[in-house]
């Protein structure tokens, strides 16, 4: 892939506006797939959690999950958006294998729920209000597996495999409408919005949203507009382009970024830019063209006849909206009073994407403080050397249980790292950790004794001058003795018995 | 998935009005584009009979608006019946083997197809 030409950020700032939009797909937990009973779990054997609706058998017919339909409506209220009275599903015709049908069950005209909003908080605390055009309920499409080809992409593949398993796994797609006004801050804005969204459903409780996992994935829409001088009429939209792949918090930031200073790059050479989708590189942290707008979009969506209108009663939608939890921006003012963090503190937290680990975190029995330590100080550090989401590499759970066990002085904050680094290397839960790796403290006073009267007993000019009141000559003592216990000790209680056997 | 601009929703999904508008004449170069999309290969004969017949059904259908008014809200179903569900219970499944009974080809638990130049929706 060759270098893209790419502005300066600052500069094409000063020369365009950053136009967004975002389609973000939620694949929901239901229990089972969207229009058939098969498993809602994808992992597993290929083709084995599949129905004949799921392949598209002949003489099948789809029939909509109800909890499926229920947490449509609930996410839609979530994002403040209105529930459709009656809606119903439409066919996208297209013709790829990943779904087998030759179309997709999705809506289209009559989405479930429709003209909402979302606040989110910018890295300076502003808010910003994203406007959401639509939420409409879909079905997710099977995984294909291309073979042969240098790269094992699309391009040069000689076949293709398809695993089923995820086909017809319940989605909601939400539609935001075109974002106007975030200017410098877009890239942040792409990732604050996302991030919100995520904490949306699973504060509903209706999604795993892991993103590395395709729970949640983000389609970033951008294009630019050409600044005009004071009394001129502003300039036409630019096209878009529209940025798939991009599955971590962290790319969605990076991917908005760049294709600011890619597309400024070819306006300003006066090259146009192709309304085209692109396809977001992890490892290189570029966009490369993917396919250009052509006839295979050309969808020609109608009702799927299979299927009945969903008409929400009115007595069902107050049900499901009294239910509902907090919005996120109270949710965010509530967990900040309870919490006691600092300003600082919390704007940390909410900009580094991780306050539904940290409410996890305390949910597993962890302090906010704790819990806010780990997560923005140590885990934040490896996920940023590593270049992925903090929240990819560890799970709550085990920073709960990790702190819990240097609260219970089993571990000091140096081990702790040490076991977090093993947990994060797959080698099981912290207490799996700490007894593979054998880094429990040494609590054991009568090994802590042995030690420190051996250090003593071999420094005996040290502990003339500690007899003498001299207390701080202790230290080369307490030095010698966690050397002695490889770390694993708690300095403050070594020092309490240096002391006393000294004295003794 | 997505990618299109669906049209302005409305506020009320039963307001939309019955048949506003003109129908729109059918040429046998949008039955041509059709036909490709649908992967359906016609002959220029066939083109030009289908896009006969097309015309015909489209007047036939413009025909309702005669008698439909703004009022009358559009359906795609003929049977007044709404909130057809299924509890998320999970049901039988087909074996692996079953389900790649019918394909043409296989590899390793996975229907085998031919590489396909483009890209995931």
């Amino acid at each position: 892939m060759a270098n893209a030409e790419l502005m300066d950020y600052d500069r094409a700032l000063e020369l365009f506006e950053p136009v967004l939009g975002f389609e973000v797909h939620v694949e929901l937990n239901t229990k089972t797939k969207m229009f058939s009973d098969a498993p809602n779990f994808f992992g597993g054997e290929p083709n084995t959690n599949v129905t004949p609706v799921d392949l598209g058998l002949p003489g099948s017919l789809p029939v909509v999950n109800e909890q499926a339909v229920k947490y449509s409506i609930s996410l839609g209220l979530a994002l403040g958006c209105s529930i459709a009275p009656s809606s119903r599903f439409a066919r996208k015709n297209y013709f790829y294998p990943d779904l087998a049908k030759n179309y997709q069950i999705s809506q289209f005209d009559e989405p479930i729920a429709f003209g909402g909003s979302v606040e989110v908080e910018l890295p300076d605390g502003r808010l910003f209000t994203v406007p959401i055009e639509r939420a409409h309920m879909e079905e997710d499409a099977g995984k294909l597996t291309h073979v042969g080809g240098a790269t094992g992409r699309i391009q040069g593949a000689e076949y293709s495999l398809v695993d089923y398993n995820r086909a017809g796994v319940p989605l909601v797609e939400i539609v935001t409408d075109i974002i106007y006004g975030a200017e410098r801050d877009a890239p942040e804005l792409a990732k604050a919005y996302v991030s919100t969204i995520r904490d949306i459903v699973v504060s509903l409780g209706i999604s795993d949203a892991k993103m590395e996992r395709g729970n949640l994935r983000c389609d970033a829409n951008i294009s630019l507009r050409r600044r005009t001088g004071p009394g001129e009429p502003p300039a036409k939209l630019g096209t878009r382009t529209e940025t798939k792949n991009v599955n971590s918090l962290r790319s969605v930031e990076r991917a908005i970024r760049y294709e600011i200073q890619r597309q400024a790059a070819i306006l300003e050479a006066g090259g146009t830019i192709i309304q085209e989708t692109r396809h977001w590189h992890e490892d290189t942290g570029q966009t490369s063209a993917g396919r250009p707008k052509s006839d295979a979009d050309d969808y020609r969506y109608f009702p799927e006849p299979d299927l009945l209108p969903v008409e929400p009663s009115a007595e069902l939608i107050e049900e499901l909206r009294a239910a509902l939890p907090e919005a996120p921006a109270v949710r965010r003012r509530r967990l900040k009073t309870d919490w006691g963090f600092t300003d600082l503190e919390f704007q940390d937290v909410v900009n580094s994407g991780l306050l539904t680990e940290i409410i996890e975190t305390t949910a597993a029995g962890a302090s906010a403080q704790s819990a806010r330590k780990w997560w923005t100080g140590e885990i934040a550090r490896i996920a940023n050397v590593r270049g992925v989401d903090a929240s990819t590499l560890v799970s709550p759970l085990h920073v709960s249980e990790l702190v819990a066990l240097v609260e219970a002085g089993t571990l000091t904050d140096r081990l702790a790292r040490q076991v977090l680094e093993g947990v994060i290397e797959g080698e099981g839960t912290p207490d799996e950790v700490v007894a593979g790796r054998g880094l429990a403290v040494v609590s054991d006073d009568g090994a802590l004794i042995a030690a420190i009267d051996e250090a003593l007993a071999s420094q005996p000019d040290v502990l003339a001058k500690i007899r003498d009141g001299k207390v701080q000559a202790a230290g080369a003592v307490i030095g010698a003795v966690m050397k002695a216990m490889r770390g694993q000790a708690d300095a403050a209680r070594v020092r309490e018995l240096v002391l006393e056997r000294a004295n003794a | 998935m997505s990618s299109e601009t669906p049209p302005t929703v409305s506020t009320s999904a039963n307001s939309r009005p019955a048949g506003s508008g003109e129908p729109s004449e059918i040429t046998t170069e949008q039955v041509a584009h059709l036909a490709g999309l649908a992967r359906i290969h016609l002959s220029p004969d066939e083109i030009t009979k289908l896009t006969g017949e097309l015309v015909a059904i489209v007047e036939n259908v413009a025909k309702v608006t005669e008698v439909a008014t703004p009022d009358v809200p559009a359906t795609s179903h003929p049977i007044p019946l709404a909130n057809v569900y299924r509890p998320d219970v999970v049901g039988v499944t087909l074996t692996q083997e079953q389900a790649l009974s019918g394909a043409p080809d296989h590899d390793g638990g996975r229907f085998r197809v031919s590489a396909i130049l483009g890209e995931e929706q």
